[in-house]
């Protein structure tokens, strides 16, 4: 993955076959421990305690076409890779939280890329799942959230080109205004 | 600075333009995007297919993903599905091929053939 929001499209995307039906991304930077933290925690079906230890392995996945499943297992080396680490918690019936840390620092962390893009196209995708996304730096935080969205528009639907160009503005307005230079790859 | 506001406006704007259209039959764009898809870049192509339909202003086409169908070597994979359920697999897409896609076969109706799976699969 090369960066990333790539990598959270693909870990919300166990959220989604996981049934969850609300899912909240959060990125946080510190600057005090120079920590980056990625998490998305979602209210699916959860994993028991042996499959949640296992899953960082390639060779585990629910899936059945085939015997790997790689989606956590790149996020764990992404983080490794840049001084950090990766830790599951899931209750099996309530839900999962994954989170990824990362030195913000290390020459390999991976850049942050294009979260609203990853965002509009996950809402896109799966239109009815209600989707948090919170930012935060020591400076100041952004919180989006689909429901509110929803709210506002009544009875148009949030798939709208006009809704989800908004959407991509202001996340990406959220993004500018929290992390402005401290993660200034984010404009790249 | 966006705020939550502007939504008000966009909601009665898009309530004046349109009387709701149902999405029964109406053309499935669904993209692979599992790990290898998104690897291999589909997101973009995913994007491709909603700009040129918002510059088109196609409304009933639904865009959506689906998880890792089995070809990992061809990712990005798109699959357009016909309202009659009879489907069309397209294969290593690019942001490109997207956009032609959306004016042959969405738009006029006809398959491109050189970015189907058989095509590429006959090489």
């Amino acid at each position: 993955m090369r960066d990333l929001s790539l990598h959270i499209m693909d870990i919300v995307q166990n959220s989604i076959s996981a049934e969850a039906t609300c899912i909240k991304v959060s990125i946080i930077a510190d600057d005090e421990t120079g920590k980056l933290s990625v998490e998305i925690e979602d209210n699916g079906k959860g994993m028991d305690k042996d499959f949640a230890q296992r899953v960082t392995s390639p060779f585990v996945t629910t899936r059945s076409t085939r015997r790997v499943g790689l989606g956590i297992p790149l996020l764990q080396a992404s983080a490794e890779r840049a001084g950090g680490y990766l830790t599951i918690h899931s209750e099996p019936g309530s839900g999962t939280i994954l989170r990824a840390v990362f030195q913000i620092n290390h020459i390999d962390r991976l850049p942050l890329g294009d979260i609203s893009e990853t965002m509009t196209a996950l809402i896109i995708a799966n239109p009815d799942v209600h989707y948090m996304l919170y930012i935060k730096s020591n400076k100041t935080c952004f919180e989006f959230s689909t429901a509110e969205v929803k709210e506002k528009l009544g009875e148009v639907p949030i798939t709208g080109y006009e809704v989800v160009a908004w959407i991509k503005d202001f996340i990406d307005d959220g993004i500018k205004n929290t992390f402005g230079g401290v993660l200034n790859e984010v404009f790249s | 600075m966006k705020s939550l506001a502007e939504l008000e406006e966009i909601r009665k704007r898009t309530l004046e333009q349109i009387s709701m259209r149902t999405n029964k039959d109406s053309v499935r764009i669904v993209i692979g995007m599992a790990t290898c898809g998104i690897a291999a870049g589909a997101r973009p192509v995913m994007n491709a297919f909603l700009e040129e339909l918002k510059k088109r202003n196609i409304s009933n086409v639904n865009v959506t993903m689906t998880g890792c169908i089995g070809v990992c070597r061809l990712e990005p994979v798109v699959e357009v599905v016909n309202p009659d359920g009879s489907k069309v697999t397209y294969v290593k897409m690019t942001p490109e091929k997207a956009a032609r896609i959306v004016a042959e076969h969405i738009i006029n109706g006809r398959v491109c053939l050189e970015y189907t799976i058989g095509a590429e699969e006959a090489k």
